[in-house]
């Protein structure tokens, strides 16, 4: 083999046969959850009347936040090769220091938020620093923060156990869509910046003389993308309230641009700086990258850092979704189903393995079941037993596509 | 990518210890050890297991600091304290374990630790230009797609991978520790002709091996460490490999002059 057969043009056949061998290689990455996704979203339309309309597919969007916002966190630790069993109730800390804020002490709801993320941050310093410089499993920290933060939660919240949340611009977030015109402004500027980053980055190597994506491949790519992204505006747009006449619900979940741009800002961080570099390096190798001189425990200790923070961001949607914090907000199943979540996106337990929108693909995946199960009226029990088989099913492939991969 | 492009055989070593030692604790590992190295030359540094090798190259990378003697380094006295200041001085080393990372690509590796960045975004493709132009130069024309994960490589292109990250940052001198260790034979082939053309380039070379018949296709010349001492460095021409094994074994061989410097 030489190199020179990086100049002959490759064509879209080519292209394909790269990925079939890299699929049989064990790189699947999310392949696993959108074929999920689509067998789910069929088996539950064919069997349920209400899963396939619009109003069953906005609130399936407001369920799944929360938890893919965990998920996106917890990408991070995960990618390290950790685990953070404590993200869960760190969400729910979080949100209970933000509605303390803003209903007991009048704060208005931009001072609170970034103050009960600066919490999250140093929850997240704290069991990072646990585990990087006093060397403790993150199983042990985390699984000691997830009963400190549930004692926390339960003392904050007190005698009464449930505050009301009434701040209108924290309860627009899971309860308010944008307007169906803002709703196409909206997928128009993202379409456009999606177009116009992708040419850019082919253009740019192109003009370098490196091997570019093939554009015929993008183009069906991202028409793919934005055909289907469109689709779903357009159903999100038309009206599903069951009273038009008292109240019009029309337009995307608020929620969906806060997570649109979580999404892009964490993949920017991921796979575009040297940071991210750096943890799928220390994910990958730690001694590789310790003795490349990269600073291994700091990169550790920011992981948990952004995994906590975004945990609570996670934790102002539980509040506005709930309109008020209780002493169960984000335990239960939270942890369990982000956790779910961003390996059935194909994020590995293992570590080194992972990206971003893993988390909303699984998250995605979770809610279905839970949404379409609800729907179909199965018991609360048999809902977790199916998520569960679905996890392990998820991590069994993740195993066996790194044995693969090892054995090559 | 640029070589220090020193004329083969000038007079001035690139690099000299003079009567280094270390110990730990009651340990003497290291008993006035000199060695000299030169660019555009492969020394070859072998030696019976515990007779050092490990515990000297880790002296020349900084990442153990020598009780006593002096370091050489282009005619000038320096002290190495750690590994950031032997990488300043252009010194690095593959090590025998690789390290390399294996879920990133060529690419990625060969920057690790030292990505190129436009403000706080990484400029993956001037590295992936500049990966490109340091592989080429070493002629390896074995790797199908440098974008492609390490793990998919096989052993001896991982060691190209490792040897070439090694080269990339104007380095001066290369430390090799048994990096035909665990390959086959065609790849030991491939890697010692990479090892080759480093010396070729003008760079200066330590090998560190067990094998002799690698040892004596590749160097230039071989310094045989014993119980810690320097049994000898001589050039490859004025020895036979049964010398070389009494040096190894015995610390002294008769016809080798061990006073001499070569």
């Amino acid at each position: 083999m030489s190199t020179d057969t990086l100049e002959a043009g490759p064509s879209l056949k080519d292209a394909m046969g790269d990925y079939w061998s890299r699929i049989k290689s064990g790189d699947i990455g999310s392949l696993p959850a959108v074929l999920g996704l689509i067998v789910l979203c069929g088996v539950f339309g064919s069997m349920s009347s209400v899963f396939l309309t619009n109003n069953n597919f906005a609130n399936l969007i407001t369920q799944a936040a929360a938890v893919t916002v965990i998920a996106m966190g917890l990408v991070f630790v995960l990618l390290l090769g950790e685990i953070d069993l404590s993200a869960g109730y760190a969400s729910g800390v979080c949100g209970a220091i933000l509605v303390i804020l803003i209903t007991k002490h009048g704060w208005a709801w931009f001072l609170a938020l970034p103050v009960s993320i600066i919490v999250g941050c140093i929850l997240g310093f704290s069991i990072g620093t646990l585990v990087a410089r006093l060397g403790i499993p993150s199983f042990v920290v985390t699984l000691a923060a997830f009963l400190g933060f549930q004692g926390l939660l339960l003392l904050l919240a007190g005698e009464g156990g449930t505050i009301q949340i009434t701040d209108p611009a924290i309860l627009a977030v899971e309860n308010n869509n944008l307007s169906p015109a803002i709703s196409w402004a909206f997928y128009l500027v993202v379409s456009i910046l999606y177009v116009l980053s992708g040419l850019n980055r082919i253009n740019s190597r192109r003009k370098i003389g490196l091997k570019a994506e093939l554009l015929k491949l993008w183009v069906l790519k991202t028409v793919g993308l934005l055909g289907i992204t469109g689709i779903a505006v357009f159903a999100l747009n038309r009206e599903r309230s069951n009273n038009p006449q008292l109240v019009s619900l029309r337009g995307i979940p608020v929620v969906v641009p806060v997570i649109l741009g979580l999404l892009v800002i964490g993949t920017f961080v991921l796979g575009r700086t040297a940071f991210g570099r750096h943890i799928y390096a220390v994910g990958g190798n730690a001694e590789a990258a310790r003795r490349a001189g990269i600073n291994v425990k700091q990169v550790r200790i920011a992981a948990f850092v952004i995994c906590s923070a975004l945990s609570a961001i996670a934790g102002m949607l539980f509040a506005s979704r709930q309109n008020s914090i209780s002493p169960t907000t984000g335990g239960s199943s939270t942890l369990l189903y982000a956790v779910g979540a961003a390996v059935i996106g194909g994020t590995s337990l293992f570590g080194g393995k992972g990206k971003m929108r893993d988390a909303i693909l699984g998250g995605l995946v979770v809610a279905v079941i839970d949404n379409g199960m609800g729907l179909l009226g199965y018991a609360a029990g048999i809902k977790y037993i199916v998520t569960g088989v679905v996890l392990l099913v998820s991590a069994g492939v993740d195993a066996i596509s790194r044995r693969g991969a090892s054995s090559n | 990518m640029k070589f220090s492009m020193k004329e083969q055989g000038v007079s001035t070593p690139l690099l000299s210890l003079r009567g280094v030692n270390k110990s730990f604790g009651p340990v003497h590992v290291l008993k006035n050890v000199d060695l000299d190295v030169y660019s555009g030359q492969v020394t070859a540094l072998v030696g019976d297991n515990g007779a050092g090798k490990s515990t000297l190259i880790k002296c020349v990378a900084g990442i153990y600091s020598p009780d006593s003697g002096d370091f050489l380094f282009e005619g000038n006295n320096v002290d190495i304290n750690g590994p950031r200041e032997a990488t300043a001085l252009g010194i690095e080393v593959v090590y025998q374990d690789l390290a390399l990372c294996d879920n990133l690509d060529i690419v990625h590796n060969m920057f690790l630790g030292r990505e190129v960045k436009k403000g706080y975004v990484l400029n993956e493709s001037h590295m992936e230009s500049l990966a490109r132009k340091t592989l080429d130069g070493l002629s390896v024309r074995t790797v199908k797609s440098i974008r492609q994960t390490v793990s998919s490589l096989s052993g001896g292109q991982r060691q190209t991978v490792a040897i070439a990250r090694a080269v990339l940052w104007n380095s001066k001198l290369v430390i090799l520790d048994e990096p035909t260790a665990a390959l086959g034979v065609a790849q030991t082939e491939q890697v010692l002709h990479l090892v080759r053309r480093l010396a070729d380039n003008g760079l200066a070379v330590i090998l560190i091996s067990h094998n002799l018949v690698d040892v004596f296709e590749v160097a230039d010349n071989i310094a045989a460490l014993y119980l810690g001492t320097m049994a000898a460095q001589v050039n490859k021409s004025e020895v036979s490999t049964n010398q070389v094994i009494e040096l190894i074994t015995t610390g002294k061989s008769a016809g080798v002059d061990q006073g001499a410097k070569i």
